[in-house]
């Protein structure tokens, strides 16, 4: 188990390098930044003072050193909105971003667990087809409309729940129901397949044929055997909720760090960009982590290897 | 006529295969009715787009906001109008192409170079494959949405580079799904005869290897359809897909956004278009999927990948 973090480790760091590399030559591909960063009417004696000032002037490979080990320290640069370092806006804004992940990953498998499970028990059932059809409809919404929809209909029709802000409960609402809306009906169809599987395997059969409960040994014994799929796929779809994320905050206005990125591109604002996708990129590799050590815990066989 | 017989009894199997599924699909009426939709839809897209091009930019004041179901101006505005008068229902048509256009060109690029990349890797294995797979995994660690957000906010928002940011994102499924059939296909019986017979790799990944990975990688295929398409709607949404004078459906209704409370159908049809379009393809990918022989569908399990690389 050690042995297989360790090697999961190294490739996530090589995967991180290479992220690196990729926010590197974006922000290299337009030339010199100095076309993104200075006025439009900046005179050439400007771009060679910006380039000289901020050593874009020294050889490629240098710069991709200077880049690494700044990166490394955690230091993008200023960010030029918001006055402060690029990494403290992009990293400051991470706690609510995964506080949402959290709390619609949580309801998206309460929800979609027994959704799965109780579709599994009767297949091709109407009761199955109904939580099928379920399933692929939220999959199919598209999430930014969805978000808009409710507005309309919640916010400013009914003038039950909030438009934006993070004032009160009620405006978790919307938010968490966006963010959740894809994963649902993906999660739901995994947890389906994978109960399907397990509740065909011989010993579930045996099991049912001396006579325990069908149900519960659905969901106390076939559940587990069940789990890996499950927390793969779920796993995956956490860290994808960055993308509702992003979504989210242009349209709820929820702070985060969507809403840096999105304000970040409003605003020309490079450096903040190249340190955002760096911290989720980091978010993304301890997420990963977290999920094989979660699967070691579901499956004794990962832990003895 | 005995030429004829045999010619025809040669393509037999073959034949009976579409025909069987072409059978099933017909017994299946949700996934009929998927299939007619989405070819319906091409259709519109395709013919209709090039005939209401230009009435889709006629402006006309007069009309701005002009509400939907009503057929006053005749049957150009029966989806209403939007804020510049412009008829809802041409721009529909118009953004269809343009949603279909990046849809299609994305999952084509993307399946066919990341299937490419996938046999070559599983075929090779050793240090081309590691380096392939982190290649694969760097693509997964950033969120999509992020990588285009990123890209594009470089790049100017074209539909070259929408597609090519979108197939670059998508390329590690088919790149997975293809490496671990290759895998599987590589040991057996008709590569090694193929290889004692003296082939070269290339030809044995082309005749006897590809054959066998085309099928699974349409079915990733049709289901990839739904989500990229929602992802480029998502990108136009936020200002970094396209802009005018390119319009999808992702355009329509962030330019609706801006009079939500004024005009709703602005917005809520070209999310309806977005949605229909994504289920219909969702159904008919659950059908296909479901109706495949079942290796197929475990290979395209997405769990698979992460369960092979915890085993030792």
């Amino acid at each position: 188990m050690l042995k297989f973090l360790s090697v999961r480790l190294t490739t996530s760091l090589v995967a991180l390098l290479g992220v690196m590399v990729i926010v590197f030559f974006l922000a290299r591909l337009t030339g010199s930044p100095a076309a993104l960063y200075l006025p439009v009417d900046a005179t050439d004696e400007m771009v060679e003072a910006f380039n000289r000032q901020n050593g874009f002037d020294q050889p490629l490979l240098v710069q991709f050193g200077n880049f690494v080990g700044d990166a490394l320290r955690f230091d993008f640069g200023q960010s030029l909105a918001q006055q402060r370092p690029a990494a403290v806006a992009a990293l400051s804004a991470m706690p609510q971003t995964v506080l949402l992940a959290f709390v619609a990953m949580s309801l998206t498998l309460l929800v979609a667990i027994p959704l799965g499970t109780f579709a599994a028990l009767k297949p091709n059932s109407p009761r199955d087809s109904a939580i099928t059809m379920f399933s692929l409809f939220t999959a199919s919404i598209p999430d930014f409309w969805f978000a808009l929809v409710c507005v309309l209909v919640f916010s400013v029709n009914l003038g039950l729940l909030p438009t934006s802000g993070q004032a009160s409960l009620l405006s978790w609402v919307l938010p968490v129901a966006t963010v959740m809306l894809h994963p649902v009906g993906v999660i739901t169809q995994v947890v389906r397949g994978a109960m399907l599987d397990t509740l065909n395997a011989g010993y579930v059969q045996n099991a049912r044929a001396r006579g325990y409960s069908w149900r519960r040994l659905a969901f106390r014994h076939a559940l587990r055997n069940a789990a890996l799929p499950i927390i793969t796929v779920a796993g995956d779809r956490a860290g994808g909720m960055v993308n509702g994320a992003v979504i989210v905050s242009a349209v709820f206005a929820w702070p985060g760090i969507g809403q840096v990125l999105v304000d970040a591109v409003y605003n020309r604002d490079f450096a903040v960009i190249q340190a955002g996708v760096f911290v989720v990129g980091i978010a993304i590799i301890l997420l990963n982590i977290l999920v094989d050590l979660i699967y070691a815990a579901a499956d004794p066989r990962i832990r003895i290897s | 006529m005995a030429v004829l017989d045999n010619a025809a009894a040669v393509p037999a199997p073959r034949g009976r295969r579409i025909g069987g599924r072409l059978g099933l699909l017909l017994r299946s009426p949700l996934a009929l009715t998927s299939a007619i939709v989405l070819i319906l839809l091409v259709l519109v897209a395709l013919v209709g787009a090039p005939l209401v091009q230009d009435f889709a930019n006629t402006q006309n004041l007069r009309l701005r906001f002009f509400p939907p179901f009503s057929l006053e101006h005749g049957p150009g505005y029966i989806l209403g109008a939007d804020a510049l008068g412009r008829s809802v229902l041409a721009q529909l048509v118009v953004g269809a192409r343009t949603s279909f256009l990046v849809a299609g060109a994305t999952v084509a690029l993307a399946s066919v170079v990341g299937m490419s990349i996938g046999m070559v890797s599983g075929y090779v294995g050793g240090i081309v494959d590691a380096v392939l797979m982190r290649l694969s995994d760097i693509i997964v660690t950033v969120p999509s949405l992020l990588l285009a957000l990123a890209v594009l906010f470089v790049l100017e928002p074209s539909v070259v580079n929408l597609v090519v940011v979108l197939a670059i994102a998508r390329l590690p499924v088919y790149l997975r799904v293809s490496r671990a059939q290759t895998l599987e296909l590589r040991e057996r019986v008709f590569v090694e005869a193929s290889r004692a017979l003296g082939a070269r790799d290339g030809a044995i990944i082309w005749r006897d290897i590809r054959p066998l990975v085309v099928p699974t990688v349409v079915t990733v295929a049709m289901l990839e359809l739904a989500s990229v398409m929602l992802a480029a709607a998502g990108l136009s949404f936020l200002g970094v897909g396209l802009q005018r004078p390119d319009v999808d459906w992702g355009t329509l209704v962030s330019e609706g956004r801006e009079y939500l409370t004024r005009a709703w159908w602005t917005t809520v049809f070209p999310g309806t278009a977005i949605l229909i379009t994504a289920l219909s393809a969702n159904l008919l990918s659950n059908w296909m999927r479901a109706s495949a022989d079942p290796l197929q569908a475990a290979a395209m399990d997405p769990a698979s990948t992460r369960e092979e690389a915890a085993r030792p």
